[in-house]
């Protein structure tokens, strides 16, 4: 059963109540206090009165504020140590992160890979942080929203005289006429926007009640910037990928599971003419050419049904659009962003059959070096068989030609020339700066006649729809902060002693305003102004007086 | 209800709600990072083979599968290539397939290497390499041993050692 505590008043508190919630009758009065502790209107928190089941114990540990601080510190240590070394999706893209960090930064890299520092927003250590900080933000506002809210609601207008006289403001005024009096202070209460309730001859005014929500308020939207952040782990609720495409080439646009598909027809790299009257001068500033526009020029596909994996899908135009940096092609919630492009890249390969012993060409080819081709025929009996070949040359162990990767980095060519004079054929090696004859001395040669490069475009494509409910959190954050800072919830209570007025005022924050308030009501109403007890406290201390 | 109980009741649910949130996220995350593993069913592909034909995954049901995943730049992949060349030869081609993923290349290297290593098998190109990433295939050669319903028994990550090892695989996925 719990312990109801009846007050002198009539009023059941519950367990743990230190001033009655109507009549403000201190139930466990310290007498050595002068002016009386109103945090949480004395009402009884209610992690401090039950404490038999692990469930109130859990509930009592995170009600805690020292609980809370602790968890908020903790995160932003984790998050402080999270950018000491970049996070794995911005190291370099060719690294491999199971070694980069050890690599780059020694031991500590390694602690810091190990401990998921590398990947810190989605380390299970930090969100199990995350939700106990949420855990502790809902138990802690509960525990003290509910009763705070029950004491208010539960005031009365006739305050018991301890509390009155233990109010930092407080005053008695000797009246002629009393009724009258009180007459105009009601008066000059409401012309302050007070909410003024009468009761037995005595006055209650209060206004700005709705400012000791703004904790409260700021805490739902805490919570709801939390489960934005949370929901960006489901399936569908968030996509971020990267997608880099070559001129001419065209892809499934990652995570859209393969229902869109882009052609990057040309990218665009623009500077800032030198010559232009407007900018001459501050590119000469500047030093060196300045970019004026990043763009891809695209075309946007959607697949029509569900192809199977790895099935040609047929496409269905959905648009042609310039993709420039901050102006991303949008389509289906998806964002596609210009991000970074690569210029120059290696293509195609020329290369002229040239007989050596008079110079004379024979005619031309092209090897794409993607996708490379077997014959080349020249005419005249001249033709070139594509014997081998390695993107990105190496000798290997045994001391063979090999390719490191499918990437050309260092293409590699071993041509067959067939020409009339030599109709078996002649090798030849070539890669660059290297034209080998490794089958003894030929009449003709390959020679390197021009190259072929095309651009890439890196993009970034992005879908998020938890960016609004982080943002609709963040904006309840801030009502809260306002409700919270720029009102004020302040209280006067008028008492009828005989023909003694008492007055007491309160506010919880802003005790200027109220005295303002205060002064305009005592001069309407000639009532004695009350007197700041705290001050006065601090203007004897500081004379060496006693209190 | 009782205040007491109905405050106990409240407590529990907020605290249990917390605590499968949290749990879901965390379950998420470890999710997000899954690969194909054993035990899954093995995602169905259409690719098709250096003649041009069209090769379907889910035509050999019935069958066993091994499915390799290679490049011709790997050295790995070429060394298991002449033992999986030798099984191929001796196979009960009846119950047990065996099927290579050549990992985005052009016709001519995958070509080429079949003529320099002298394989019989079929070898599909995933140019796109959308099957590879389908099957979150990291490090090359990745082979999958599938069986008959389709469901993947074992996936061995690197080179495999020899041709005993590749046969003794097979033979616990044959039907």
């Amino acid at each position: 059963m719990s312990q109801d505590i009846v007050c002198d008043c009539g009023h059941k508190n519950p367990e743990g109540t230190i001033l009655c919630e109507a009549c403000g009758k201190p139930l466990k009065d310290d007498e050595t206090k002068p002016i009386l502790n109103m945090r949480y209107e004395g009402s009884a928190r209610r992690s401090q009165t039950y404490k038999k089941t692990p469930i109130d114990k859990i509930w009592n540990f995170f009600s805690s504020v020292k609980v809370g601080i602790t968890l908020i510190i903790l995160v932003l240590i984790a998050v402080a140590i999270g950018t000491i070394f970049p996070q794995d999706v911005y190291i370099p893209a060719n690294a491999d992160p199971e070694t980069f960090y050890k690599d780059q930064y020694g031991i500590l890299g390694e602690w810091y890979k190990a401990l998921g520092f590398d990947h810190l927003y989605n380390s299970w250590w930090f969100v199990i942080l995350l939700g106990l900080l949420g855990l502790s933000i809902i138990v802690a506002s509960i525990d003290r929203f509910v009763p705070l809210h029950r004491a208010l609601k539960n005031q009365k207008v006739t305050r018991h005289d301890r509390f009155m006289k233990k109010q930092r403001l407080f005053g008695v005024t000797l009246s002629n006429s009393p009724e009258k009096q009180l007459e105009m202070a009601a008066k000059a209460l409401k012309e302050k926007r007070y909410r003024v309730k009468e009761e037995d001859g005595n006055l209650f005014a209060e206004k700005g009640r709705f400012s000791r929500w703004g904790p409260y308020v700021n805490h739902i939207g805490l919570i709801i910037v939390l489960i934005g952040g949370m929901l960006r782990f489901f399936p569908g609720m968030y996509t971020n990928e990267v997608l880099w495409l070559h001129e001419g080439e065209t892809a499934s646009v990652p995570g859209t599971h393969d229902q869109y598909y882009l052609t990057n027809h040309q990218f665009i790299f623009q500077t800032y003419d030198p010559d232009d009257k407007k900018y001459k001068e501050a590119l000469k500033d500047a030093g060196g050419a300045i970019a004026k526009n990043y763009q891809s020029n695209v075309t946007l596909y959607k697949a029509e049904g569900h192809p199977i994996l790895g099935e040609e899908p047929k496409l269905k135009k959905v648009k042609n659009a310039g993709v420039r940096v901050n102006h991303p092609l949008k389509f289906d919630h998806y964002q596609l962003f210009q991000s970074d492009y690569r210029l120059g890249e290696l293509y195609k390969m020329n290369f002229k059959l040239i007989d050596k012993r008079n110079n004379q060409p024979h005619g031309e080819i092209s090897v794409n070096l993607f996708n490379p081709k077997r014959l080349y025929h020249l005419g005249k009996g001249f033709r070139i068989k594509l014997l081998d070949y390695f993107p990105d040359f190496y000798f290997n162990k045994k001391g063979e030609p090999a390719s490191k990767s499918d990437n050309p980095n260092n293409p590699a060519f071993i041509f067959k020339m067939y020409s009339p004079d030599h109709p078996k054929g002649e090798t030849n090696f070539i890669a660059i700066k290297k034209n080998l004859e490794p089958l003894g001395k030929n009449d003709y040669k390959m020679v390197l006649s021009g190259l072929k490069t095309r651009n890439v475009s890196g993009f970034v494509v992005k879908r998020d729809f938890t960016i609004w409910i982080v943002f609709a959190g963040a904006i309840i954050f801030l009502i809260g902060v306002a409700q919270g800072m720029y009102w004020n919830h302040r209280r006067i209570w008028l008492k009828r002693k005989g023909d003694d007025i008492w007055m007491s005022a309160l506010t919880n924050k802003n005790w200027y305003g109220l005295k303002k308030d205060l002064h305009y009501l005592t001069g309407e109403s000639g009532l004695s102004e009350p007197v700041d007890r705290l001050e006065e406290k601090i203007y004897r201390q500081e004379r060496g007086m006693k209190a | 209800m009782h205040p007491r109980k109905k405050r106990l009741v409240i407590r529990t649910v907020i605290i249990l709600l917390l605590a499968a949130a949290i749990g879901f996220t965390i379950y998420q995350i470890f999710n997000k990072d899954k690969t194909v593993a054993t035990g899954d069913k093995a995602p169905d592909f259409v690719l098709t083979d250096v003649n041009g034909h069209q090769v379907k995954l889910s035509d050999f049901k019935g069958k066993a599968v091994m499915l390799n995943f290679w490049a011709t730049w790997c050295d790995p992949c070429k060394k298991e290539m002449p033992y999986i060349e030798n099984v191929y030869k001796t196979l009960n081609k009846k119950k047990i397939v065996i099927l290579a993923v050549n990992i985005g290349e052009s016709q001519f290297a995958v070509q080429n290497f079949m003529d320099k290593y002298h394989i019989d098998f079929p070898i599909v190109m995933d140019k796109n390499r959308d099957v590879t990433d389908a099957y979150h295939i990291g490090p090359i050669p990745t082979t999958f041993f599938i069986n008959k319903d389709g469901e993947i028994e074992e996936k061995v990550v690197g080179s495999m050692p020899s041709e005993k090892y590749i046969r003794q695989k097979l033979s616990e996925i044959e039907p």
